[in-house]
């Protein structure tokens, strides 16, 4: 596989998961309108993740994104365990997507400036989804921690959970050094002081205390994952792998 | 979200310099949420360009009693529709 086959892949599957996860609450949400936001949010990020797997499959030249989404097996994913992780209770959810948006928003800045045009110009379309998603998952975040007592211990201990997951969102390994050095893609180790900045400010607010990072969970960029991933699979490609020849 | 939670009637603005119009109403605690919801709720096919949320209980309403002694009125007054002069031909939008 091409470095940058496999650093778009790695951004594709990362969204691609998450926006599977969130389509999950889909008639679940705990409101009519929170539901309709929530599926929203997901029809985004598919959206995203189809751009960027068409375009990691015109680098293979062999593949079609259908291909990438749908025939791969789990150790031949690359996203972050954190957006695989189940969707739990409303504030489970709101604290995954929170933490997952402002690691995107900054991101995709910077992505934003590569010199890959195809990459840049899915970067600014996407920024403009990615403040409305933040918008939305902040406030929550705010209102569940400075909420009433349940649901701020509620939330804390959602915090508590997922946050040895974040870890990956700062590793770079030599797939990404050489698409750094050719200035197509982001140095991720430099995103982690304004992430953190951005996560304390509203935690802050959100009356939370920021667990720290130890025992971080790692290996999603060898395609490690926690057995959660092979779930989602299993139901996310179970149509194309029983009827290959399957059309819309 | 608690059975309570207030109802705000939704106006979406279509384009710049139109009038915003009724669209219906949606749940929230609060303004932002209210504001958020209605994005989410009427503006998710290209419908808006702005959005007012109002809360419910701040609509006074007219009641159907009162329709009589409101609306009847206008009824015979045909005078007061613009029709007894000569448009120009270039006026839009009247």
């Amino acid at each position: 596989m091409q470095d940058l086959e496999k650093y778009i892949l790695r951004i594709a599957d990362s969204t691609l998961i998450i926006s599977h996860r969130l389509s999950e609450w889909c008639s679940k949400g705990p409101t009519l309108e929170e539901d309709i936001a929530l599926a929203n949010i997901s029809l985004d990020l598919l959206g995203r993740a189809n751009a960027l797997l068409e375009y990691s499959a015109k680098i293979n030249g062999n593949k079609t994104a259908n291909d990438l989404a749908f025939r791969r097996d789990d150790r031949e994913f690359y996203n972050f365990q954190l957006c695989e992780q189940e969707n739990g209770h409303f504030g489970d959810t709101i604290i995954r997507q929170f933490l997952y948006d402002c690691f995107s928003l900054l991101f995709f800045q910077e992505l934003s400036k590569s010199k890959d045009e195809t990459l840049s110009a899915i970067s600014i379309k996407s920024l403009k989804e990615i403040k409305y998603h933040l918008r939305h998952t902040h406030n929550w975040v705010i209102r569940l921690g400075d909420g009433t007592e349940t649901s701020n211990q509620k939330i804390q201990e959602s915090l508590n959970k997922i946050w040895k997951f974040t870890g990956e969102f700062f590793e770079t390994d030599d797939v990404d050094k050489k698409i750094i050095e050719n200035k197509i893609g982001v140095d991720n180790k430099k995103l982690k002081k304004d992430w953190d900045s951005l996560v304390d400010k509203v935690l802050t607010e959100a009356k939370l205390k920021k667990p720290e990072d130890k025992d971080m969970i790692t290996g999603s960029k060898e395609g490690i994952h926690t057995g959660l991933l092979e779930n989602i699979l299993s139901e996310m490609q179970c149509l194309p792998r029983a009827y290959p020849d399957a059309k819309w | 979200m608690n059975k309570q939670a207030t109802i705000w009637e939704v106006f979406i603005q279509s384009k710049n310099g139109l009038a915003h119009k009724h669209a219906g109403n949606v749940h929230a605690e609060d303004k932002e949420m209210a504001l958020q919801n209605a994005r989410d709720l009427y503006t998710r096919r290209n419908e808006g360009s702005c959005i007012w949320v109002v809360k419910s209980e701040h609509i006074v309403s007219s009641v159907p009693e009162d329709a009589e002694s409101f609306f009847d009125p206008a009824n015979d007054k045909v005078y007061r529709h613009p029709t007894f002069y000569k448009m120009p031909d270039g006026a839009k939008h009247i």
